[in-house]
């Protein structure tokens, strides 16, 4: 017992580096995701036919694409047509671009659920389509869309977990790295296993936190 | 035209990876239904031991990677003795992890079935899984149609994992020509077109299940 706890104890270093890589990177793809899939949601309520036909394109593709393809053709496809980029930033574009589809699918359904009168009763009043985001259509959808926009977070977080192939030294990697080491297989693994339940769990506390403060 | 032939020379090992992936994910939702369903009826048992139990596994497969779970299933089971092909690993951890989201959607179609309709039947003396068999589940699966297309095509992508694991389905199959030719962009691309159509092809399948089911109604 003291053994499998000292293998624990000599790689909580290693292990609690790779947690804060899969914290940081997936921090941040959310933000991209949230900007991006907030921006594709507006563009799809205009009324221009083409550029609802190029949004519904792409969240198609992003979700019918498995996640690993859109790293590998960044990451090992990017350098042929010039695109050079280093292991993390892909991870977080890719994430980041990968969840934006699904986050445009989510802002779009609570567009959906405001009602058609208030939208032009704030354009008779003279607001702009801005500002009716800004101020009426995000401030009363946000109750209903909290739930799902965490469930997505903590679908990006296990995703994240597939930056491993492509060499970000994040959670996955560092654990394989502990079992090529150590040919312990239970502790590294179970290790893992514990610390993305732990930040899987802290982010859904988070976002019951968000969802009282949005209730009205 | 040098990329023409690149893809042309690769298309058919690339659609013979595909028929795996589509092996591999089909049995393990096929095999994950009927095990879904029980730990659905689990979650909802009378029994609180029980359904502490079913909530355990589901929140252990549904809080952790898939490939975390792939990995520990392809390196664990030999070290408790079981020695296994990776592509049965790789079904065994695509079902185990289906499992657990399909009861999710099997519960959801469960409570939209009014309580009262297994109360009558249980008062007529049906017995409880002849109730559940008979009258639950056929009308469960045709309100979760939808959900379940999604969980096909969420596996089906979840499937590229298991090519970490050396099972040469198309993610696998794609990397090893990537070695060979040292055309990535073109040969991943083409993988992504690939996953792209199967997904869509699936979803067409579910419309059309659904529309039939409707009909049924």
């Amino acid at each position: 017992m003291t053994q499998f706890l000292d293998l624990w104890v000599q790689y909580a270093p290693l292990m609690l580096a790779g947690l804060v890589t899969t914290a940081w990177i997936c921090a941040l793809a959310t933000v991209l995701g949230i900007v991006i899939g907030l921006i594709l949601a507006c563009l799809e309520g205009l009324d221009a036919k083409p550029l609802r036909w190029a949004v519904r394109t792409y969240i198609e593709i992003m979700r019918g694409l498995p996640i690993l393809i859109l790293l590998f053709v960044l990451y090992y496809g990017g350098p042929s047509i010039g695109l050079r980029l280093d292991a993390e930033t892909v991870g977080v574009l890719g994430l980041g671009f990968y969840g934006a589809a699904y986050f445009a699918e989510i802002f779009r359904s609570g567009f959906q659920s405001i009602p058609k009168g208030q939208i032009e009763a704030a354009r008779m009043a003279g607001l702009t389509g801005t500002q009716i985001v800004r101020h009426i259509k995000l401030p009363q959808m946000l109750v209903l869309i909290t739930p799902p926009m965490v469930n997505e977070v903590i679908i990006l977080i296990k995703e994240s977990a597939v930056l491993s192939i492509i060499t970000v030294a994040e959670l996955t990697k560092n654990t394989t790295q502990f079992v090529n080491e150590t040919y312990a297989v239970i502790q590294p693994y179970l290790a893992a296993a514990l610390l993305y339940w732990l930040l899987v769990e802290a982010v859904a506390q988070l976002g019951k936190f968000v969802e009282r403060r949005v209730r009205f | 035209m040098a990329t023409l032939a690149l893809i042309q020379d690769n298309l058919p090992i690339m659609l013979w990876g595909t028929g795996v992936t589509v092996l591999v994910s089909g049995v393990a939702i096929i095999l994950g239904m009927p095990l879904g369903l029980v730990l659905c009826f689990g979650l909802t048992s009378s029994s609180a031991w029980l359904r502490r139990v079913s909530r355990v596994y589901q929140s252990l497969w549904r809080g952790t990677p898939i490939l975390v779970q792939l990995l520990i299933i392809y390196y664990l089971l030999p070290l408790i003795g079981i020695n296994v092909a990776p592509i049965l690993a790789a079904i065994i951890a695509l079902t185990l992890n289906t499992i657990a989201f399909q009861a999710e959607i099997f519960r959801g179609g469960l409570l939209a079935i009014p309580p009262g309709q297994m109360e009558a039947a249980r008062m007529v003396g049906i017995r409880k899984w002849s109730a559940r068999i008979y009258i639950l589940i056929p009308q469960i699966f045709r309100l979760i149609i939808p959900s379940l297309v999604n969980e096909t095509i969420s596996i089906l992508k979840n499937s590229s994992l298991v090519s970490v694991i050396a099972v040469t389905e198309l993610m696998r199959v794609s990397q090893q020509i990537v070695a060979t030719t040292y055309r990535p962009f073109e040969i991943y691309i083409t993988a992504a077109i690939i996953y792209i159509v199967t997904n869509f092809l699936l979803s067409l399948v579910g419309h059309a299940a659904e529309q039939r089911l409707a009909r049924g109604t």
